[in-house]
């Protein structure tokens, strides 16, 4: 099935978008220090009132002087940061809790799935808010627990059914009789079916993760000295930037967080194609070609009425 | 994250439900009635596990708003009392004292009895007074507040739904034509804008650089505050012409994909098809026969997506300094204004429990499916 997956047109734009921020959050720090020689931090006292996108400033100053490319690309470091420790943080969550209370059935699935129900049926962002905004100048690690801790529950039901489902097949019961232990079957035996399950689900936990803290330092919660996608917006809005046109400022941050949503919608549209056939674009194809060919067929057909008459 | 699977709650509740002796399908007249009463017995045992589940997160939501500054870096109890001090002059009186002490925790009293305070004061819906503007209460500003994002998120919620749904229910009628080749991609992209900033951009260009729409507010301020005044509701309608353009546009898309993946799998239906060979005209089939069924889930997606809305309307709202919850809760947050922050968040969870309970209700009464028993 992972085969399938990564052979769809969608999913392959999807991780490659993926894949490109990762990079930049990798490198790019260490491209703005080397290949820019700047940081978010330093002023360029020439530019100060925020000017466009030139040779030296790629994509232009802030009203206060500072590179937004820079900012650009430490930001990234810190969004990407987030996206992928809250989503490892909720993907664990997910597995952990999912297959235990897939595996074990009786009381404690009894008991686990009513904690699944009850985070699945939270409003997330009003208690990731709440949470979030408790702690002062929260720091990256911080909010992504938290996003993390919330946001785990869609994916643990879906783990919980494939487990369930797992948990009857004749290789478990196989290996039961065997001796093998519990955690030996669910972590070497169960875990690789529930692979095709589990990756999507880490993509998808990342985006949101993503746009959650993009959308907490928007709205002022966070560490301001850890720049960042939504921190930019923040900035741009609070420091007038819409009054003064400063759209190089603002533009930049919103369109990687469109594109890391663009991303994971991709990939979960290659999804639905594999689990639901009659959604496949193979398929939208033959169809078109098939509708192509019947209507000329038809025309033609009336054509040759027409003459014959 | 908050659908919910009602299917498999009321593949739970069907036995119970089911009267020991169905006679088989078709062979007796009686059977609808008694059917009937059967399922909405099933309805009601499915809708009594939501409403269960919903007093749990309900509670749950109440506890963590009770926790959080009990564990908070900082008395935030001493802390308020300070901001009030330094605000109004005085220190709040031994009343209030013991009231904010009641609310954000007291060390000479025990866990359980200051829950016991705090249940009682939430159960008189009274969730205490703002530290930023220190004598108004906080169901005042929230009062104040709510009228406006209601209004925003519900009218812009239904506008989207209208137009994905509808334009779905054209795309998947006919999937892979052009229109559909287009606008599913560019809808998808549509979907992963995030509120705010489409509005910060939509603000920029139509307001500050043409200067076609106001900046901010939802009415014109220099008009009294009048609803039965043409003027001031046309100035509401101008105002909001900007929020409501941008949460359509964010939240249209995902209509769209729902209705034209259910369209998709509908219209190979053996209903439409017979509708067909009746010899029906298109339009009568796609609407009255495909889109009518591929409509359900969409429907009770309506009222679940209520509780998402309300956090993009409040995104939104900072943005365009709409006078709502939105609004309120970024003014409480840069003033540490903790009260306020608690009781915006505390509605917003109960409100969007609400809507869920709605969207369950309406799924039960729609879908005549959920209701059958076999």
């Amino acid at each position: 099935m992972l085969k399938r997956f990564l052979l769809i047109g969608k999913v392959q734009i999807g991780l490659a978008i993926i894949g490109m921020f990762t990079l930049a959050a990798v490198f790019g720090p260490w491209f703005s220090r080397t290949v820019l020689e700047m940081t978010p931090q330093q002023v360029d006292y020439m530019n100060l009132t925020g000017s466009p996108p030139d040779a030296e400033h790629w994509l232009g100053t802030t009203s206060q002087g500072q590179d937004v490319l820079a900012w650009m690309l430490h930001g990234t470091r810190t969004s990407m940061l987030v996206g992928f420790a809250s989503a490892i943080i909720g993907t664990v969550l997910t597995v952990v809790i999912g297959a235990w209370a897939g595996f074990s059935g009786g009381f404690v699935d009894r008991f686990l799935n009513g904690t699944i129900l009850v985070f699945g049926n939270f409003p997330t962002f009003a208690l990731l808010f709440i949470v979030a905004a408790a702690f002062q100048n929260a720091n990256w690690l911080l909010v992504s627990i938290v996003i993390g801790g919330i946001e785990w529950a869609g994916g643990a039901r879906q783990i919980r059914a494939q487990t369930m489902s797992l948990r009857g097949r004749d290789f478990t019961t196989a290996l039961r009789t065997v001796g093998e232990s519990r955690a030996r079957i669910i972590l070497v035996e169960v875990m690789p079916h529930l692979l095709g399950v589990i990756s999507p689900m880490f993509l998808g936990l990342i985006a949101a993760g993503v746009n959650q803290q993009a959308a907490l330092a928007f709205l002022g919660i966070g560490n301001p000295s850890e720049p960042s996608w939504g921190l930019m917006i923040n900035w741009a809005m609070t420091q007038n930037a819409l009054f003064r046109g400063l759209w190089w400022w603002f533009i930049p941050p919103g369109l990687a967080l469109c594109l890391i949503g663009f991303a994971t919608t991709m990939v979960n549209f290659g999804l639905d194609e594999i689990t639901n056939p009659t959604l496949s674009s193979k398929r939208m194809k033959l169809m078109r070609i098939f509708l192509r060919e019947k209507a000329r067929s038809t025309s033609s057909h009336s054509q040759k009425e027409l003459t014959a008459s | 994250m908050t659908e919910p699977a009602p299917l498999d709650a009321l593949a739970k509740a069907e036995p119970t439900a089911a009267p020991a002796g169905e006679p088989p399908a078709g062979s007796s007249p009686e059977r609808p009635r008694s059917g009937s009463r059967a399922s909405r017995l099933a309805g009601l045992v499915y809708l009594r596990q939501r409403l269960t589940m919903y007093l749990i997160v309900a509670f749950a939501s109440i506890l963590v708003n009770f926790i959080l500054p009990r564990f908070m870096p900082g008395n935030p109890a001493t802390q308020m009392i300070r901001d009030i001090t330094n605000r109004t002059g005085a220190p709040p009186s031994g009343y209030q004292m013991r009231l904010i002490k009641a609310r954000y925790g007291d060390p000479d009293r025990s866990i359980l009895l200051q829950f016991w305070d705090y249940i009682t004061q939430l159960a008189q819906g009274d969730l205490g007074q703002s530290a930023q503007y220190f004598p108004i209460s906080v169901n005042e500003l929230i009062g104040r507040a709510l009228p406006w994002t209601l209004y925003l998120a519900i009218v812009s919620t239904v506008l989207g739904w209208m137009v994905g749904t509808y334009l779905g229910a054209r795309l998947g009628w006919r999937p892979g034509r052009r229109l559909d080749a287009i606008l599913t991609p560019v809808s998808m992209f549509f979907s992963s804008i995030p509120a705010f900033w489409l509005g910060l951009l939509i603000v920029w260009y139509l307001a500050y650089m043409n200067g076609w729409f106001p900046n901010q507010g939802a009415y014109n301020n220099s008009l009294p505050q009048n609803l039965l005044s043409p003027d001031f509701l046309l100035s509401v309608l101008y105002h909001g012409a900007l929020p409501f353009f941008t949460l359509i546009i964010v939240g249209f898309a995902r209509w769209l994909f729902s209705m034209r993946n259910m369209m998709i799998t509908t219209v190979n239906e053996d209903y439409v098809q017979l509708a067909r060979a009746k010899g029906l005209r298109e339009n009568r089939i796609r609407n009255r026969y495909a889109a009518r069924n591929a409509l359900l889930p969409n429907f009770t997606g309506l009222a679940q997506s209520m509780g998402g809305a309300l956090t993009a309307v409040i995104l939104a709202e900072t943005v365009f300094v709409y006078p709502g919850i939105g609004s309120l809760l970024t003014g409480a947050q840069a003033a540490r204004d903790y009260p306020v922050m608690q009781g915006v968040m505390l509605m917003v969870i109960f409100a969007s429990l609400l809507f869920n309970f709605i969207a369950d209700s309406v799924y039960v009464l729609l879908d005549p499916r959920t209701r059958e028993v076999k």
